[in-house]
């Protein structure tokens, strides 16, 4: 099956699937950009590497089933690696940033539990 | 008339994943500090992958899912050797 003789619910749904892949990533990136501190930051990609990689993914494997009309599910290994290792990685930054901010004296688990406490008091 | 649909969402696709890796290019030159940079490395690898995905589709050829899947693979141990960097000061002790 070509392009061209693609039924139109497909093609829909794919471009519909692209898009929302796509946007997501870009607001990901965006946030990356948006946001003040680190710790903040570290939040925003994870939109692009879950829902977005997921709906690119799974637009990728509808395309490919159609045309080659069989199942092709092959993207799935991506999705697979990529939902173990992106919190894995995460992880392991916000831990050395931690120890970094610790080793400069400026703790920001110390700060936030001052500020919760300078919170309730008020 | 599902094939001008299908170009044009592959071209919208395109033209955001580009201007996510613009953007994480910008923080990564300018983070203020080293994590920053490297945060803006993976996610800019990550986007990268998902151009390459949306490229395969435009272009029906399997070969750019395994350049995606290599660049996945590479970005989880460029990202995991950074942040031991970070820590340690060393990669492999």
């Amino acid at each position: 099956m070509t392009i061209e003789e693609l039924p139109l619910w497909a093609a829909l749904l794919i471009s519909v699937l692209l898009i929302l892949g796509s946007g997501l990533a870009l607001i990901g990136s965006i946030g990356l950009l948006h946001f003040k501190t680190f710790y903040e930051r570290v939040h925003a990609p994870t939109l692009g590497s879950t829902l977005g990689l997921f709906s690119i993914l799974t637009g990728s494997m509808l395309y490919f089933s159609m045309t080659e009309m069989r199942f092709v599910l092959h993207e799935f290994l991506i999705g697979a690696f990529l939902t173990v290792t992106t919190p894995v990685t995460f992880l392991l930054l916000v831990q050395a940033t931690l120890y970094r901010d610790r080793f400069e004296g400026n703790d920001p688990l110390a700060d936030l539990s001052r500020n919760i406490r300078q919170a309730i008091e008020r | 008339m599902s094939g001008l649909i299908l170009e044009i969402s592959l071209l919208v696709a395109k033209i955001f994943l580009t201007l996510a890796m613009a953007v994480t290019a910008y923080r990564m030159l300018r983070g203020p500090r080293a994590q920053d940079r490297v945060l803006a490395l993976d996610t800019m690898y990550v986007n990268a992958m998902l151009l390459l995905l949306v490229f395969g589709i435009g272009s029906g050829a399997t070969i750019y899912f395994e350049m995606a899947l290599v660049i996945g693979l590479l970005g989880f141990v460029a990202t995991v050797a950074m942040a031991k960097f970070l820590m340690r000061g060393e990669v492999i002790e």
